[in-house]
């Protein structure tokens, strides 16, 4: 019998047990959006913006680790997931976006809503394609498939023209992939990882530095009996948090830019750092001359040009990150070497660098401090929600105080830092997980950049819970401008309003808000009362800045903590430099 | 320094735009790029003039690698090799100028694929430096027009294109990338 392509599409989701798309019809997808009309078994969630379905897309697949599934029409509803994609290109998250195109014979005449999405999506999709042909069909959304979420993950494009997914033919579903230009190396060398047991017996001074590869490969229980079994402190990127218990005594928690004192101190004077999935993004390196100057570095990524990309690697490990962690153990586990003690001299250094340095914020009696929001939020969950953020100052202090202990439940923009994130992707993740806790932690400039989707959240009844830290600025925005534009406030200040209650009501959800302290709890549990979606506004203190911080161009230990002053450059000429590179980085 | 990067591709459309856009896309440069089909039809051979420091190069040749459309990534600098390019050069022939436009081409065995009472259009295949020497010697007469067709190199036979990548692979795994 045969199919339309429209058809032939839904099947193969079907195929690759696709439960959920992220979706907004227009002219040329409609005969696929009539398909979906009389299926069962995929649920089509309505976005109200098309980089809104897509970030939902994202979180689904952030927090399930299968692909998110976008479906999208040619032209402007093509070019508005273009941000979201590239969201997911940077942070390796796997997505398979379905366009619509104008028909074959008008690709090219700039015909209505004709954009050439494949163009336009070169750089920041893993791969894409046309599909020209309805006979090719199904073996480009197979492929699709099988390229998003093999190797390093990422968001693979199908361009669908109209007259394709009209055409009819044969479905066959082919049940193997095979690429000659594209095999994913998952084993990693013998002999590396031999020699990378070897210097993790050896090192008196080790380190684990985490990424988000070890979400990627589901490979925590191995970093877990790495880093217990050897004793091996872990660090964690924004990217990896959640890949091993916050909570645990061997965690340090995030290094970087607004990393642990604890955790920059212990990368700084190492002697051996063992890089898993991670890339050595500049918020993490600081300046890269003094990056970790006394270590041997082990680089174990499934992608080749992560290494010595940034930073030479002494032992670089091409490979699947649960695959090598596993190997490695092995090794250790049968070696004679009594391990137990040998790092207790290092393991202490790093608890009196914890106790010089905690992390803290003073908390009057009146005034919200943004950090006891997240505390609060900690406690009041118990640390077992799904807490996605979007991007600014809150997202910082979310890594720094909410200690996630579970892989997959701290969806964020990383890589990209995509304000708007967050609130479509705790939509995504709770659709996801429709039984979880889940909550968007947001700045109140955030938010208002796909604050459209409320409608979506209100619409499906997800319960998400939204809590906008909201302090009248473009916190982290003017955070830089009052280290290094001298207070500058040029475009930072955002003011009062939108009045967050009113707008939660008027899409249908409940509005909540705190403007004092003691009204914080309160405002939290009466949220968590609440079945359907909440927006929280907290009231906050205008300008707690984000500490500890590595200022724009210092080397990683170079850490300020409160007073604004000590990040003042300390030459003349270096200000300047700090100044371009603020331009540049921020 | 300048490297001389095969690429071996798949003859899909958009495979040479996602390579070049690559280039463009992280700031590497090319300063030669021809491109033509193989023995196979359904694969291509790109021939990748382009300089830089060891360590741009090692991220030219994985980022490459990494390009799902790429099967086979070779810098030909490291082995023997053979490479060639074509310059056609329409110079002024006037009667004067005729004996040394014919003298010059017959010293680099050039061959004049055209001629009108003006002027001659030399053809010229070689090396770089044979095709920059053959230029530089017409420069006098007056060059009205120059094509080059970007430089094409293949490895000399006893390297085995099959062994290749897996030389490059091992040279990046045991980090001895140069
Ligand atoms: C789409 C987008 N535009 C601009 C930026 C630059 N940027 C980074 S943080 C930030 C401020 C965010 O403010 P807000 O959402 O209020 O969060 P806060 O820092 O106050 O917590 C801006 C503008 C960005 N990351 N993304």
């Amino acid at each position: 019998m045969k199919l339309s392509g429209s058809q032939i599409l839904i099947e193969c989701l079907r195929k690759e047990n696709v439960k959920v798309v992220f979706a907004y019809p227009g002219g040329v997808n409609l005969p696929i959006f009539d398909v979906l009309y009389d299926e069962k078994e995929i649920e089509v969630i309505l976005c109200r913006h098309e980089q809104g379905g897509t970030h939902m897309a994202e979180g689904y697949a952030r927090v399930t680790g299968r692909p998110g599934v976008v479906l999208v029409t040619s032209g402007p509803g093509a070019t508005n997931t273009v941000t979201a994609i590239a969201d997911a290109y940077m942070d390796s998250t796997p997505l398979v976006v379905l366009t619509g195109q104008v028909p074959t014979q008008s690709i090219g005449n700039d015909a209505f809503q004709e954009a050439d999405v494949v163009g336009i999506t070169r750089p920041c999709t893993k791969y894409n394609i046309l599909v020209k042909d309805v006979n090719d069909l199904a073996k480009a959304v197979k492929e699709a498939f099988y390229i998003a979420t093999s190797g390093r993950p990422g968001p693979v494009l199908v361009d669908l023209p109209k007259d394709v997914v009209l055409a009819k033919t044969e479905f066959k579903y082919p049940d193997k992939v095979y690429i000659r230009s594209y095999s994913p190396n998952y084993k990693g060398n013998k002999w590396q990882i031999k020699q990378a047991a070897e210097s993790i017996m050896k090192a008196r001074r080790p380190v684990i530095y985490a990424g988000g590869g070890v979400l990627a490969s589901g490979a925590s229980q191995e970093l877990l009996d790495l880093a217990e079994g050897m004793q091996v402190p872990v660090t964690q990127t924004l990217m990896g948090l959640g890949g091993f218990p916050g909570t645990h005594p061997l965690s340090l928690g995030m290094l970087g830019m607004h990393g642990t004192y604890w955790a920059n101190m212990s990368i700084h004077h190492s002697d051996l750092i063992i890089a898993v999935g991670s890339r050595f993004d500049d918020r993490v390196t600081g300046r890269v001359a003094d990056f970790a100057p006394g270590a041997k570095i082990i680089h174990i990524d499934i992608d080749p040009t992560s290494i010595h990309k940034v930073i030479k690697a002494d032992i670089p490990i091409v490979g699947d990150v649960k695959v090598i962690l596993s190997g490695l153990n092995q090794i250790l586990k049968f070696s004679e070497n009594g391990q137990s003690g040998k790092n207790q001299a290092w393991l202490s250094q790093i608890s009196d660098w914890r106790k010089e340095h905690p992390l803290a914020y003073d908390q009057g009696d009146k005034i919200i401090k943004p950090q006891y929001v997240i505390e609060r939020i900690y406690e009041a969950t118990r640390g077992k929600a799904i807490v996605s953020t979007d991007v600014g100052q809150h997202q910082m202090w979310v890594a720094q105080y909410y200690k996630f202990d579970r892989p997959r439940t701290f969806p964020n923009s990383g890589g990209l830092g995509t304000m708007g994130y967050g609130l479509p992707a705790a939509i995504g993740a709770q659709k996801a997980f429709p039984d979880d806790l889940v909550f968007c932690v947001a700045g109140d400039g955030s938010i208002v950049m796909n604050i459209q989707e409320m409608a979506t959240a209100v619409s499906y009844n997800l319960p998400v819970k939204i809590a906008v830290i909201n302090n009248k600025y473009l916190g982290m925005v003017r955070q830089w401008q009052e280290l290094f534009y001298d207070r500058r406030y040029s475009s930072s200040y955002l003011g009062d309003g939108p009045d967050f209650v009113k707008l939660a009501e008027a899409f249908g959800a409940v509005g909540l808000r705190a403007k004092e302290i003691g009204e914080v709890d309160q405002v939290l549990q009466e949220a968590l009362a609440v079945k359907g979606p909440v927006m929280m506004d907290f009231q906050v203190d205008e300008e707690e800045n984000c500490y500890p911080m590595v200022p724009a161009g210092a080397a990683i230990h170079e850490m300020v903590f409160s007073d604004p002053e000590e990040a003042e450059p300390k030459k003349q000429g270096e200000k300047e430099q700090k100044k371009a590179d603020g331009v540049l980085t921020a | 320094m300048q490297h001389i990067i095969s690429v071996l591709v798949e003859n899909k459309f958009g495979a040479l735009s996602r390579i070049s856009g690559l280039f463009s896309g992280r700031g590497f440069n090319i300063e030669t790029l021809s491109v033509g089909p193989t023995l196979d039809p359904s694969v291509s051979m790109m021939t990748i003039v382009t300089e830089g420091e060891d360590r741009i190069i090692e991220q030219i040749t994985k980022q490459l690698n990494k390009l799902v459309d790429v099967i086979k990534v070779v810098d030909l600098i490291e082995k023997a090799y053979v490479e060639r390019e074509t310059a056609l050069i329409k110079v002024n022939a006037r009667p004067e100028d005729r004996a040394e436009a014919l003298r010059v081409a017959d010293i680099f065995r050039a061959n004049i694929v055209d001629s009108s009472p003006n002027t001659y259009t030399i053809e010229i295949t070689g090396d770089v430096n044979k095709v920059e020497a053959i230029i530089n010697l017409l420069r006098p007469l007056g060059i009205k027009e120059l094509i080059r067709t970007g430089r094409i190199a293949i490895a000399r036979e006893e390297v085995k294109i099959a062994a290749v990548r897996g030389n490059l692979d091992r040279r990046v795994l045991s980090g001895q990338a140069k």
